[in-house]
């Protein structure tokens, strides 16, 4: 290991330390960490949209006459008349514009993949136990969220079942939260680790 | 009694410097844990190893540094494997940071292997709006890209003589800790087909499961564990499969709090009932 990359090594361990601070309680150290994340966040984020966008797509698009770009242009400019008082309505039509296209696009596709194909795979195949217990939690589940009856009888239990039902969803939730926050904090020790075992070796 | 109510309240700051301790245990000790692979995972796995070399992918890099812990060992794998069996790979981030991440790994990976940008792979960049870039993707990538993230008109580059869109490339392969799934599973195979796979954060998991089973995704990698699996099926090790034992250790410690604190729970409820 280089100079160069074990002091970057050594920012790097010490940033993690700043921020676990928090952990004891708020202090500087982890005010500094986190405003330096914000930061260099929001001025990297600008230069690459800059860069990958905002030059290819508007500048060189002009420089090389391909005049067609300067009707989203113009609709790009329409959004910012958003911050005239006198002329705020032209950002009307760049919005309409946008919400009409989306809406246009997004609309049947997600009908389709998020409500049809959905409910498909909830019937189809109806060959397995598993395949009558999704329908079974499922309908359950419905029921649990139908507040005109009250959940009494044959329908309470239904609905009881359904809460069942979304509680071992909850509790698969729970538990994958649970491994993707410790695997945050599991990296940070393994490159502190590797960092005092670089340390020792250098 | 008391103990329990003692329980109850107990600072939270014990339960940090509980688990800060057994995560400190395998640093100093290492042990290995036996892990299982899962059909979700070894579909993916199986996906890009029946490719033929000189076949075509698209891999989408759509995490930040937040997500790195989980999902950078699914990339190192999978861009290992590919490079090592000779499969071309298109490559381009819907997510801003994404970007950072992938060229670190890009450089690492390719370079190891000896891979050039333009001949074995072709690195895209980023672009915002990923449900229009998706659409446009299908259409040309030339439309969404017309350069590559290194400025070289994508007509120039060899790697993309013969290959127009996403109908070119054998399936995709996401790598996200956003929402970018949703918009692959909408746009992407929704609408146009195209088989996908994804790999996610643990988090996110439990929402995409559905999808696995309707067949809208073909695969599924989730979280520090399934990136675990795939390193264990590839072969490729960075720091998934070493996790496992920090993980197992601090799962434990977080399942005895919770049993401790459901028997406070009910122990207090009584003395309260009394």
């Amino acid at each position: 290991m280089t100079t160069i990359e074990l002091i970057w090594y050594t920012v790097g361990v010490l940033l993690t330390l700043c921020v676990f601070s928090f952990l004891i309680k708020d202090n500087p150290f982890y005010k500094f960490a986190e405003r330096l994340v914000a930061g260099v966040a929001a001025g990297y984020w600008t230069m690459l949209v800059f860069h990958t966008n905002f030059r290819d797509k508007v500048i060189l698009t002009m420089q090389n006459g391909q005049w067609a770009y300067i009707i989203p242009i113009l609709l790009g400019i329409g959004m910012w008349m958003r911050f005239s008082k006198k002329r705020s309505w032209i950002s009307r039509y760049s919005i309409a514009f946008y919400i009409g296209i989306s809406t246009g696009v997004s609309v049947p596709v997600y009908m389709y993949t998020a409500i049809f194909k959905q409910m498909s795979a909830t019937i189809v195949p109806f060959d397995t136990v598993t395949s009558v217990l999704v329908i079974i939690g499922v309908l359950c589940s419905l029921f649990y969220f139908f507040f005109s009856k009250a959940h009494t009888g044959a329908f309470g239990m239904a609905s009881r079942i359904g809460i069942y039902t979304l509680m071992v969803g909850f509790g698969a939730g729970f538990g994958l939260t649970v491994m993707g926050r410790v695997a945050l904090l599991v990296q940070r020790v393994i490159y502190m680790k590797d960092y005092v075992l670089a340390l020792i070796g250098s | 009694m008391i103990f329990w109510e003692k329980m109850m309240n107990l600072d939270r700051r014990w339960i940090y410097l509980c688990i800060a301790i057994v995560v400190i245990i395998p640093a100093i000790k290492t042990f290995k844990v036996p892990v299982a692979t899962t059909p979700e995972v070894k579909k993916v796995y199986d996906f890009i190893e029946e490719m033929k070399p000189g076949e075509y992918f698209y891999l989408g890099i759509d995490y930040d540094p937040s997500n790195l812990a989980e999902l950078d060992p699914m990339t190192y794998s999978i861009l290992n494997q590919a490079f090592s069996k000779d499969l071309k790979i298109v490559i381009a981030c819907l997510s801003q940071f994404g970007v950072g991440m992938a060229e670190t790994r890009l450089a690492e990976v390719g370079g190891k292997y000896g891979k050039k940008s333009g001949i074995d792979y072709c690195f895209l960049g980023y672009r915002p709006y990923p449900a229009i870039c998706i659409l446009t993707m299908g259409v040309d990538f030339r439309v969404t890209f017309p350069l590559d993230y290194y400025g070289v008109s994508l007509d120039s580059l060899p790697i993309m003589q013969g290959i127009k869109n996403l109908m070119d490339v054998k399936g995709v392969v996401d790598i996200t800790g956003g929402n970018i799934a949703d918009f692959w599973i909408t746009y992407g195979n929704g609408r146009f087909g195209y088989p996908v796979a994804l790999g996610l954060t643990g988090v996110m998991s439990a929402d995409y499961y559905q999808y696995l089973q309707s067949g809208q995704i073909f695969g599924l990698i989730p979280g520090i564990k399934g990136a675990a699996e795939y390193e264990k099926l590839s072969g490729f090790e960075t720091s998934g499969l070493r996790s496992i034992p920090y993980q197992t250790l601090s799962h434990a410690v977080i399942l005895l709090f919770i049993i401790i604190s459901n028997i406070g729970y009910f122990a207090t409820r009584r003395r309260m009932a009394k």
